[in-house]
């Protein structure tokens, strides 16, 4: 029973990974940029729920939109103000660009709030022990897991059912030919760091509520482990960033569960260096071959 | 219908084209004639504004549309099926025809594209639920030239459509794209095959290091000397 505890815990986390995981491929997939910035994102959602929270005494839903909101807007500027310039620019240029962008938000963050952490109030969803075939599942987990569960379907139904999704699958595959059939790719690309912000943004929320603890350099080490999923599922797969986030989350789970929970961090970076040794692709990503 | 006058096109410091000229009439196939690297390529997608030009103008129905956003050119009227049919790969073959319609809202009228396209290319019809990426090099061009259809074309580039086929494929194809052009469609045709783009041609430019060299009707450049030898192996 200790084990289906821990795997329940797992998926929990793993939600929120795949969360935020989902933003670096999408971003990834249509820019091929690795936005370091995406955690910080993640971090300011989780505030801006928390003060929505607080300040406003709004409830949980509302304030995970809000917190979606803000993010998109925030995602569209970061890529309008910092990324679009350097379109056509060495790769490298745009990737200290975003650690640039990345240290901004957190320490301007620190400069405007300061640096002290606040603390989630237990109150936003209710707390309660269920038993289900003898596991204990916390009420807010499971919720977490419903709400990530559909923001991921909705996701998925944007991408491959609405306009904007086709338009977001066909810059990706080749921006040019997507420019011959009249899509606008710049606005494309903003609405795909839109999307992926807004899932940051709920990511936040969620992670307040379960960790309750948050601060201004929060986003770091989530970002990071987001970064090893979507890399684990295959970088600029959408699919792959959702199950990439679960396993590294059901994984870090068992490891603390036997008791080894200072290994962690470790771990996950340890499953990054084995997949780009073994599977450089990812688990899902195959080495694409192209007709001529 | 489509009027060229002498621009001049830079990939960085390097000159691609020559202050080139040339018109398109309405309801004609002309066709681009010239080596690889002449310069046929960078015409095609100048005038369908993935290129500026740095100097002179292209007018579509008497306006510029020079320098103007891909976008916009495709809502006037012009199509181009890129060089290597440039297909999205990772979709099917019904949402690539999709795409084709970005830009239309018109959704009856974009059925019944669909039925015309596939009614053009059969082919299409039965591998529609099949991922683009998974078809035949022929298919793919089939494909290619369905999906710049679905815009509703007046004017269609064609950039090497018979690129990598079988002889019976070209055939196929170049069939296919005079009744594409019967049915109103003006056609403005690149090719290395000259031979094949000058038999479905009205009229026909040829091109070389980015300047055009020739022009003339299908039936002169066929008769030239100068094309026989450098274009259509000598006989």
């Amino acid at each position: 029973m200790e084990l289906i505890q821990q795997l329940v815990n797992g998926i929990s986390l793993g939600s929120i990974y795949a969360l935020i995981a989902l933003g670096y491929t999408m971003v990834y997939g249509i820019v091929r940029l690795i936005n370091f910035a995406h955690g910080d994102v993640f971090m300011i959602g989780s505030f801006v729920g928390f003060y929505a929270v607080t300040s406003f005494h709004v409830g949980f839903f509302p304030a995970l939109l809000l917190a979606m909101v803000s993010c998109a807007i925030l995602g569209v500027c970061i890529e309008r103000i910092a990324y679009k310039p350097l379109r056509n620019a060495t790769r490298i240029a745009v990737l200290i660009t975003a650690i640039g962008v990345s240290l901004l938000i957190e320490y301007g963050t620190i400069y405007l709030r300061g640096a002290q952490p606040e603390a989630y109030p237990s109150t936003v969803l209710p707390d309660k022990k269920i038993e289900v075939l003898g596991v204990t599942v916390n009420s807010q987990s499971l919720l977490i897991l419903g709400v990530s569960i559909v923001l991921m379907i909705l996701l998925q139904f944007i991408v491959h059912k609405t306009k904007i999704g086709k338009a977001m699958r066909a810059v990706s595959h080749d921006a040019e030919a997507a420019r011959l059939m009249g899509i606008n790719v710049d606005n494309t690309i903003s609405a795909t760091f839109a999307i992926g912000s807004a899932l940051a943004g709920a990511a936040g929320v969620i992670f307040g509520i379960y960790y309750t603890k948050i601060d201004p350099l929060m986003g770091i080490i989530p970002g990071l482990k987001a970064f090893v999923a979507a890399v684990l599922g295959g970088i600029g797969i959408i699919p792959g960033a959702m199950v990439g986030g679960l396993m590294l989350g059901v994984i870090e789970s068992l490891v603390s569960g036997l008791g080894y929970s200072l290994w962690r961090d470790g771990v996950a970076f340890i499953i990054l260096i084995l997949i780009l040794i073994f599977r450089p692709a990812g688990l899902f990503g195959k080495n694409v071959r192209e007709k001529v | 219908m489509l009027k060229v006058e002498s621009i001049d096109v830079f990939y960085g410091n390097i000159q691609a084209l020559k202050g080139v000229s040339l018109e398109v009439k309405n309801g004609e196939i002309v066709t681009l004639i010239g080596a690889n690297g002449a310069g046929k390529s960078t015409l095609l997608k100048t005038i369908s504004g993935l290129l500026k030009p740095k100097q002179g103008d292209i007018l579509y129905e008497g306006t510029s549309i020079a320098g103007k956003a891909a976008q916009t050119i495709v809502k006037q009227g012009i199509s181009h099926v890129p060089e290597g049919r440039r297909i999205f790969a990772n979709m099917t073959v019904e949402e690539n025809l999709e795409l084709g319609a970005f830009l239309r809202k018109d959704k009856q009228e974009i059925q019944q594209d669909f039925e015309k396209v596939y009614h053009l290319f059969p082919r299409l019809y039965e591998r529609r639920k099949q991922l683009a990426g998974t078809l035949s090099g022929g298919e793919q061009q089939m494909l290619a030239i369905g999906r710049s259809l679905m815009a509703r074309p007046r004017l269609l580039l064609l950039d090497e459509p018979s690129m990598g086929l079988a002889p019976l494929l070209v055939k196929t194809i170049f069939r296919i794209i005079e009744e594409i052009n019967s049915f109103g469609t003006t056609i403005l045709l690149v090719e290395q095959n000259a031979h094949m783009a000058l038999s479905v041609a009205d009229r026909a430019y040829v091109i070389e290091s980015g300047r055009v060299v020739l022009s003339g009707t299908a039936q002169e450049l066929n008769a030239s000397e100068q094309v026989k030898k450098a274009y259509l192996g000598g006989h």
